[in-house]
C-alpha cells in the first residue's frame, strides 16, 4: 500500500500519483499520514481507489471525488467532498462549513458534528451526519438526501427545491420554503437504506422527521402574471 | 482573507515558549495573508512599571537619545529598539503624561499601544520577516494574538496592519469586513475616542475599548459587539489578563479552536495549530456563531 507521509512529501506528489492512475490499476489503497490539517488532500479522484487518511485535513479535502471511498480518521475542514460526483468519503471526527457542498453523487458520513451550510446547493449527493449540522444547511438543495441524527442549526433548507432532508432532533427554524412533510413508507425504506450504508446501526428510519420544498419559491404561480 | 492566531496559556512553564509558539502559528497563516504582519505578545507585569510600543519611519532619528529627552521632560524611562519599533518601560504614573510629551518632543512617532504588559510589533511584510525583524521567538508571555492580512477595507501600511489597540492593555485581531463602522466610528468620535485610520477592524477595537471604559468586562464587550457591528467577523482579543473569541452569526470567516490543561489556542485553520504541545489530545472544535468565548487569568486564579 503506498503510504504518503504530508510532512514530508509535497501535497501534489499525492494527488497526482492518485490522478496518473487508470481504471483496472494495480495499486488501488493508500495511505496519507500527517495531513497536519493540509487543504486539498486527495482531490480530483477518478478511479475506485481507497484512501485512508490518518490525521486531520484542511480544506476542500477529497473534493471533485468520482469513485474513490476517502475516509478521514481525524476532523476536516471547510468544503470537505465539495462538489462529490460518486464515491464515498467517510469523516471520523467533525467536519467545518459547507460540507459536500454542491454534491452530485456519492455518500458523505460524517460521524462528528458538521457545521454551517452543510450540504449546501446539494444536487443528488446523500449526506449522513451523526451529529448535528449547523446555520443554513441545505440551502437551495436540489436533489439528494441529506440524513441528521442529531440536530439541525437554523434556516434548514432555505430556498429548497427538491432534496430531501430527515432529521432526527430538534430543527432551530426553517428557512423559505422548508416545510415538514409526511414520512411515507417510500422515504422510510430510503431512510433505512441510507442509514445501513452509513454504518448506522442503532437508530430507526420511524425515529426521523421529513422536511422538503413548499414549492412556492420555485414554482411560477399563474396568479403572479401581472408582476412581470 | 486574512490569517489570525492566538494563545493563552494556562501552564506557566510554556510562558518562555510563547513567542516562539506564536510566531510559527502565525507563519503558517501566510498564505491566508502576505500584506502585512502583526503581534501582540502580554508579558508578564512588573509591578509600578508600564510599557508603550513605539513605532517610526525612521527610527535612527527618532529613537535616537529618546531616553534622554524623555529624562528632560520629566520621565525616566529605559528604551528597547527593535527596528522600526522601540519599547519603553516607564513609571506607570508617568503613562497618563507620556502621549502628551512624545507628541512634542518626537511628533513623528506613532504610539502601537501602550498598558502594564502588552508589546505591539506590526508591520507591512511577510509574517517570517515581521517575526525576524523585532525577534518576536525569544519573547516570553502569558498569551498573545496575531494577524496576517489581506487588505480590504484600508490601505496596506503600518497603522493598518493588526493588531489595532484602542486602550491600555487591549488590542484585537480581525478576519472580516465591518459594514457599519464609518457610522460607528462617528458615533465613538463623538464618545471621546480617537482613530488613527479609516480602518474597520480600528472601530472594533474602539468599540470594545469604549465598553469596557464603562465598566463592561471583556465577556459583556463582545456581547454588545454582536449587536451593534455590522458585518463579517471573526476577532480575537486580548486584555492584561483575558482573552476572547467571537464570531459574527453567519461565520463565514473560519475559525478552530484547541484547549488542553496547558493552554487555549486559537487559529484561522486547524494548520496554524498543529505545532502545538499536545494538540493531538486536545479538545479541538469551531468556535460557534454569535457566542461570546473568553478566558481570564484573574478569574481562574
Amino acid at each position: 500500500m503506498p503510504v504518503f507521509d504530508l510532512s514530508t512529501t509535497p501535497l501534489r506528489a499525492l494527488n497526482s500519483a492518485l490522478h496518473a492512475l487508470s481504471q483496472g490499476a494495480n495499486d488501488t489503497e493508500f495511505e496519507v499520514i500527517n495531513p497536519r490539517g493540509s487543504h486539498s488532500v486527495a482531490v480530483g479522484i477518478d478511479t475506485p481507489i481507497t484512501v485512508e487518511v490518518r490525521g486531520s485535513v484542511g480544506y476542500y479535502c477529497a473534493g471533485m471525488n468520482d469513485g474513490g471511498t476517502v475516509t478521514v480518521h481525524g476532523s476536516a475542514g471547510p468544503g470537505v467532498a465539495e462538489n462529490m460526483m460518486s464515491g464515498t468519503v467517510i469523516i471520523e471526527g467533525d467536519a467545518s462549513q459547507y460540507a459536500g457542498a454542491t454534491g452530485r453523487g456519492g455518500l458523505l458520513v460524517i460521524k462528528g458534528n458538521a457545521a454551517s451550510r452543510c450540504a449546501i446547493s446539494m444536487k443528488g449527493i446523500d449526506i449522513v451526519v451523526h451529529g448535528n449540522i449547523g446555520h443554513m444547511s441545505a440551502f437551495m438543495g436540489q436533489s439528494g438526501h441529506l440524513v441528521v441524527l442529531g440536530d439541525a442549526g437554523e434556516a434548514l433548507g432555505d430556498s429548497l427545491y427538491e432534496a430531501k432532508l430527515f432529521v432526527r432532533g430538534t430543527v432551530k427554524s426553517l428557512g423559505s420554503d422548508c416545510i415538514e412533510k409526511q414520512m411515507k413508507p417510500k422515504h422510510l425504506a430510503k431512510l433505512a437504506e441510507l442509514l445501513e450504508k452509513a454504518g448506522v446501526t442503532d437508530v430507526k428510519p420511524e425515529e426521523f422527521k421529513r422536511y422538503g420544498s413548499a414549492r412556492t419559491l420555485y414554482n411560477f404561480n399563474i396568479d403572479n402574471a401581472d408582476a412581470y | 482573507m486574512c490569517g489570525i492566531v492566538g494563545l493563552f496559556l494556562k501552564d506557566k512553564s510554556l510562558e518562555p515558549q510563547l513567542g516562539q509558539l506564536l510566531s510559527d502559528m502565525l507563519i503558517t497563516m501566510t498564505d491566508r495573508g502576505p500584506d502585512s504582519a502583526g503581534i501582540a505578545i502580554y508579558g508578564v507585569p512588573a509591578t509600578g512599571k508600564a510599557k508603550v510600543t513605539l513605532q517610526s519611519a525612521r527610527p535612527d532619528v527618532d529613537f535616537a537619545g529618546l531616553d534622554d529627552d524623555l529624562a528632560a521632560a520629566g520621565i525616566d524611562s529605559a528604551v528597547l529598539v527593535k527596528s522600526t519599533h522601540a519599547v519603553v518601560e516607564i513609571d506607570a504614573d508617568a503613562l497618563s503624561s507620556i502621549r502628551g510629551v512624545l507628541s512634542g518632543i518626537r511628533p513623528d512617532i506613532r504610539i502601537m499601544g501602550s498598558g502594564d504588559s502588552v508589546e505591539i510589533y506590526k508591520e507591512t511584510g511577510l509574517p517570517k520577516d515581521v517575526v525576524a525583524r523585532f525577534d518576536v521567538r525569544s519573547m516570553g508571555g502569558t498569551h498573545g494574538i496575531g494577524h496576517t492580512r489581506m487588505a480590504t477595507e484600508s490601505a496596506v501600511t503600518t497603522l493598518g496592519a493588526h493588531p489595532f489597540s484602542t486602550g491600555a492593555d487591549q488590542c484585537l485581531v480581525h478576519n472580516g469586513s465591518l459594514s457599519n463602522h464609518n457610522n460607528l466610528r462617528r458615533e465613538l468620535v463623538r464618545e471621546g475616542m480617537t482613530f488613527e485610520t479609516q480602518n474597520d477592524s480600528e472601530v472594533a477595537a474602539a468599540y470594545l475599548t469604549a465598553k469596557m471604559a464603562k465598566g463592561k468586562d471583556l465577556g459583556e464587550a463582545l456581547t454588545g459587539a454582536l449587536d451593534d457591528l455590522d458585518g463579517f467577523f471573526t476577532f480575537v482579543v486580548g486584555t492584561k489578563s483575558g482573552f476572547g473569541v467571537v464570531r459574527d452569526p453567519i461565520a463565514c470567516k473560519p475559525a478552530v479552536m484547541a484547549e488542553t490543561d496547558q493552554y487555549v489556542a486559537f487559529g484561522s485553520e486547524y494548520r496554524a495549530l498543529v505545532n502545538l504541545p499536545g494538540i493531538e489530545t486536545a479538545r479541538v472544535w469551531e468556535p460557534e456563531p454569535a457566542t461570546v468565548y473568553f478566558w481570564d487569568h484573574d478569574r481562574a486564579a
